[in-house]
C-alpha cells in the first residue's frame, strides 16, 4: 500500500512540476528593452500578416538554390537588422557614383550599390575608377510605420530651405523621382512631378516598399516583380521573392513599434532634455511628430517621438563623402531619428557606430562630429559643463 | 472474384504468419561485459533479438518525451515528440562474415534514413574489411549515439549543429583491434563519399556541415568525385579510460562540372578527441568530446559562414542507487550533469577587428532512473545561452524535458 501512496506521490510531484514550467524558463525582457514587437492595437488578421513578414524577415536566410547573388552584401534581412536595431561595419553597405542632382552616371558600372560579396565562382564589385562613395550602416527598423504615416504637408511645413527664421538651420526635403510600382501617398506634394523622400539615410526611397524591393534586390541580389533585373547580369530573370512576401516584411516594417523611453522621470534624464533643445539639437532632431490617416487604424492620427524632422541637412565639409541620392546635395544627410538610440549597442554588438558610416564610436564622438547646420549646436555642447554634458548623454541614451 | 480470393490469400499469409511469432523462440544476444569495448563496437554491442536458429537477429530502439521550452519569455508550450525509432537487421553470413544495417525513423516520418548498411568481414582481427553505408567515425558520439546510452533528452549540439551527428555514406575501408592484458588499440580507416557545399550555402546562415545531409544522392553519387577520409584510433585500458582520436577531410565543393573548371578545390577538414572513464570506487561515469572544424570558405563569400569552429560536450553520470524500484531488481538511479559548447564562428571580423560571436552553451542537470540496462526514462533541465554573430545580448532557452528511451 505504501508504494502505492509514493507513486500518486510522485506522479502528483511530477504534474506540479510540469505545471510549473514557465517559471523555470528565462524571463522576456521587458518591453522598453527591446525593439522588436508590433504596435498596439493590430488585428488578429493584423496580427498573422505581421508574424509572416516577421519571419520572412528575420529566419529566411538566401542561399544560391533560392536565389542569393551572385552578388550581394548579405544573405538575409535579419543579418543588417539584428533585433531591428542599427546594423554593424559587418553589414554596412556601400553606395557609389553619383555627385549632384543630375543622377548617377556609374549605373552602367554597378551603380549605385556596390554589392562586396558574391558566391563561390563570382567575383564581386569593385568601386569603379573616378566613381565616388559612401557607406551605410543599416539603420534601425522600428518606428518605420509612424514616419511613414506623417502627411506631406507636415513635413514641408518643417523645411525652411531659405533659413527664414535666421537659426543657421535651413532643411529641404529630397525630391526623388517614384518607381513605377510606387502609388503616392494621399495629398502627396511634388516640385517638377518628384516626391518627398522619407527613408534611408539621404531620403532616397518614397515609401517601405521601395525601401524593400531595392533591399532584397541590391543588399541580397533576389529579384521581385518589382525589381526584376539581375544585379550581376543586369538581364531581368524569374522572381526570386514572391509579392506577397514583400507585402509580408513591408507590412511587418510598418507595425513594428515605435522604441520606448526609458527611465522617462529621472532627474538627469529629464535636465538632459531640457539641455538638448537649448542647444538646438531639436530643431533638427525635432521631437514630437503626428501621423495622418492610415490605411492601418492602429497608425493613424498618433503622436509619436522620433526625434527627426525627416529633412535634409548640411552636415558640413566632414561628414561630406562625395555621394549623394535625389537632389540632395553631397553634404546634405537625412535627420535621423533619434529613437531607440540608447539600445543601439544591443543590436551592433555591444559598442556603438553611430552616424551614417558608423565612425563615430560613442554618443559624444557623434556629436562633435555634426558640423555645417548643426555646427552651432556643437558648440554650444562643447561649453556645457562636464556633468550637463553627461545629463545630455544619459537622456539620448534614455531614447 | 479476384479481390476476395486476395482478401483471402492475404488473411490467410497474416494468420500463418502471426502463428510462426512466438516469443519463447526469441533469445537475447547477451551484451559483452568484459569492459574492453570501444565506442567502434558500439555498432555491434546492442540488444538483438535472434529466433530459433536463424542466422538473422533484429534489434531496435526508441524515443520520445516531452518538453516545455521557452526562449526568452516565448514558450512553444507543451510538445510531445517522437525522437527516433530505428531498427537494426544483423546476420551472421559465416563465422567471420557479418551484416548490420540500421534504419531510422526521425520525428515521426519526417526523416527516414538509412544510417548503416554494411557488410564486415574479418580476414584477421587487426584486419577487417568493411564496405557499404558506413558511419564515419568522426568523434565517439557519431559511433555511438543511441538513444538508450544517455541520460539527455538532447543530442549535444556539437554533434548535431557543428558535427553532424549519424552521418554516413557510401564507401569502404578497414578496422581492426588488438588486445595486450589490459589494454586495446583499434584503428579504424574508411574512403567514401563526402561533403557538398551546402555546408556553406544553407538555410541556416552559417557553417553548419550537417546541411550536408540533405543530399540524398549521396548513396548514389559523390558530389565532385572525391572520396572523403575518414580515420579514428582510439587506445583504451580496461581500467582507466578510452582515449579516441579521429579525422575527416575531404573537398567539399563542385570544383569541376562536365570537364570545366568551375572553382578551385576547397577542403574541409575535422578533427576530434574523445574520451570516456569509469571512475573504480565511486562508478562515476565520465565521456567527454571535443572537435575542430576547418572549412576552405572563399575570401570573396560572407564571414557569416566560418572557416573555423569548434565545440565539444562533457557528461558526468553518477549512479545513486541500485536496487529494487517498483520490482524492476536492477533499477539504477543516476544523477548526470551535461556541459556544452560550441563557438560556429571562430575568427574576427574583416572590417572592425573584433572578434566573431555566434557561440552557443548550454548545462543540462539531469536524474534518470533505468529500470532495466536496456531503458532509460529522464528528467533533465536544459538551460543554454545563444549569442549571434555580433555579440549581442544572449537569447536565453530554457526548460524540462521529460522522457524515455529504450531497446526493444
Amino acid at each position: 500500500m505504501k508504494k502505492v501512496y509514493f507513486a500518486i506521490v510522485i506522479i502528483l510531484s511530477g504534474f506540479l512540476f510540469l505545471l510549473s514550467c514557465e517559471k523555470l524558463e528565462p524571463k522576456a525582457p521587458l518591453d522598453e528593452d527591446i525593439l522588436d514587437g508590433p504596435v498596439e492595437g493590430l488585428s488578429t488578421e493584423q496580427n498573422q500578416m505581421f508574424l509572416r513578414g516577421d519571419i520572412a524577415f528575420n529566419d529566411d536566410v538566401f542561399t544560391k538554390e533560392t536565389g542569393l547573388g551572385p552578388l550581394f552584401v548579405s544573405t538575409s534581412c535579419g543579418s543588417c537588422h539584428a533585433g531591428d536595431g542599427k546594423g554593424h561595419p559587418f553589414t554596412t553597405l556601400t553606395r557609389f557614383g553619383q555627385i549632384d542632382e543630375n543622377g548617377n552616371t556609374f549605373l552602367h558600372l554597378g551603380a549605385p550599390q556596390l554589392q562586396n560579396r558574391a558566391i563561390s565562382g563570382f567575383e564581386p564589385e569593385q568601386i569603379p575608377a573616378g566613381a565616388t562613395f559612401s557607406k551605410f550602416t543599416p539603420p534601425a527598423n522600428t518606428g518605420l510605420g509612424f514616419i511613414d504615416a506623417v502627411s506631406d504637408a507636415d513635413i514641408m511645413a518643417m523645411a525652411d530651405p531659405n533659413d527664414a527664421d535666421g537659426d543657421g538651420i535651413s532643411g529641404v526635403p529630397n525630391w526623388i523621382g517614384l518607381k513605377g510600382f510606387i502609388t503616392p501617398r494621399n495629398g502627396s506634394i511634388t516640385n517638377n512631378g518628384k516626391h518627398i523622400g522619407r527613408f534611408g539615410k539621404k531620403a532616397g526611397a518614397y515609401d517601405l516598399l521601395q525601401q524593400t524591393a531595392a533591399a532584397y534586390n541590391q543588399d541580397m541580389g533576389i529579384t521581385s516583380t518589382f525589381e526584376p533585373f539581375d544585379t550581376h547580369s543586369g538581364q531581368e530573370i524569374d522572381p526570386e521573392v514572391s509579392n506577397q512576401t514583400v507585402h509580408d516584411v513591408v507590412f511587418y516594417l510598418r507595425t513594428l513599434k515605435a522604441p520606448v523611453q526609458r527611465n522617462v522621470n529621472d532627474a538627469d534624464v529629464l535636465r538632459g532634455k531640457e539641455l538638448f533643445i537649448q542647444s538646438n539639437c531639436g530643431k533638427c532632431h525635432t521631437p514630437e511628430l503626428k501621423t495622418g490617416v492610415s490605411p492601418i487604424a492602429a497608425l493613424s492620427n498618433k503622436a509619436f517621438s522620433p526625434y527627426t524632422d525627416m529633412l535634409m541637412h548640411d552636415m558640413g565639409k566632414g561628414l561630406d563623402d562625395g555621394y549623394t541620392e535625389g537632389t540632395a546635395k553631397t553634404n546634405e544627410w537625412r535627420t535621423p531619428a533619434l529613437w531607440g538610440l540608447g539600445l543601439s549597442k544591443n543590436s551592433q554588438g555591444g559598442g556603438y557606430f553611430l552616424l551614417h558610416d558608423g565612425r563615430a564610436r560613442s554618443i559624444e564622438e557623434a556629436i562633435l562630429l555634426h558640423g555645417g547646420e548643426a555646427q552651432n549646436s556643437r558648440e554650444r555642447y562643447n561649453v556645457l559643463s562636464q556633468q550637463e554634458k553627461q545629463k545630455l548623454i544619459k537622456f539620448l541614451e534614455s531614447l | 472474384m479476384q479481390k476476395i480470393l486476395f482478401i483471402l490469400l492475404c488473411l490467410l499469409t497474416a494468420k500463418t504468419t502471426i502463428a510462426q511469432i512466438d516469443s519463447t523462440l526469441f533469445r537475447r544476444k547477451p551484451l559483452d561485459s568484459t569492459g574492453m569495448l570501444l565506442n567502434m563496437d558500439a555498432v555491434y554491442n546492442r540488444p538483438f533479438l535472434s529466433v530459433g536458429k536463424l542466422p538473422v537477429a533484429l534489434g531496435g530502439y526508441v524515443e520520445a518525451n516531452y518538453q516545455h521550452l521557452g526562449t526568452d519569455g516565448i514558450s512553444e508550450g507543451h510538445q510531445f515528440q517522437m525522437r527516433r525509432f530505428t531498427l537494426f537487421v544483423a546476420s551472421g553470413i559465416s563465422r567471420r562474415i557479418k551484416f548490420l544495417s540500421e534504419i531510422e525513423f526521425e520525428d515521426g516520418t519526417k526523416e527516414i534514413n538509412i544510417e548503416f548498411a554494411a557488410l564486415d568481414i574479418e580476414f584477421h582481427p587487426l584486419f577487417n574489411l568493411r564496405g557499404g553505408v558506413i558511419m564515419n567515425p568522426i568523434g565517439a558520439f557519431n559511433q555511438n549515439h543511441d538513444g538508450p546510452k544517455w541520460e539527455f533528452v538532447d543530442r549535444p549540439a556539437s554533434a548535431t549543429q557543428m558535427l553532424p551527428a549519424t552521418w554516413s555514406n557510401v564507401g569502404f575501408g578497414i578496422y581492426g583491434k588488438q588486445f595486450q592484458k589490459d589494454w586495446v588499440l583499434a584503428y579504424e580507416a574508411y574512403l567514401t563519399n563526402g561533403f557538398n557545399d551546402k555546408i556553406i550555402d544553407n538555410s541556416e546562415g552559417r557553417t553548419f556541415l550537417p546541411a550536408a545531409k540533405e543530399d540524398r544522392e549521396r548513396f548514389e553519387e559523390s558530389f565532385n568525385g572525391v572520396p572523403l577520409v575518414t580515420a579514428k584510433g582510439a587506445i583504451r585500458h580496461k581500467r582507466i579510460a578510452e582515449v579516441g582520436l579521429s579525422y575527416m577531410g575531404g573537398v567539399y565543393n563542385k570544383f569541376q562540372d562536365d570537364g570545366l573548371e568551375l572553382d578551385k578545390r576547397r577542403r574541409v577538414d575535422v578533427f576530434a578527441v574523445d574520451v570516456n572513464s569509469t571512475l573504480p570506487r565511486l562508478r562515476t561515469f565520465i565521456n567527454a568530446e571535443w572537435a575542430w572544424v576547418y572549412v576552405d570558405v572563399p575570401g570573396t563569400y560572407t564571414q557569416q559562414y566560418a572557416s573555423r569552429q569548434r565545440g565539444g560536450f562533457a557528461d558526468i553520470v553518477q549512479p545513486l542507487y541500485t536496487g529494487n524500484i517498483f520490482g524492476f531488481n536492477k533499477s539504477v538511479i543516476n544523477a548526470a550533469f551535461r556541459f556544452e559548447y560550441v563557438d560556429y564562428n571562430v575568427g574576427r571580423f574583416n572590417e572592425t577587428g573584433d572578434n566573431i560571436s555566434d557561440h552557443y552553451y548550454a548545462i543540462v542537470p539531469a536524474i534518470s532512473w533505468r529500470p532495466s540496462p536496456q531503458t532509460v526514462l529522464r528528467l533533465n533541465y536544459r538551460y543554454s545561452w545563444r549569442s549571434d554573430l555580433l555579440g549581442n545580448p544572449l537569447s536565453k532557452t530554457a526548460g524540462i524535458q521529460v522522457g524515455f528511451s529504450s531497446y526493444f
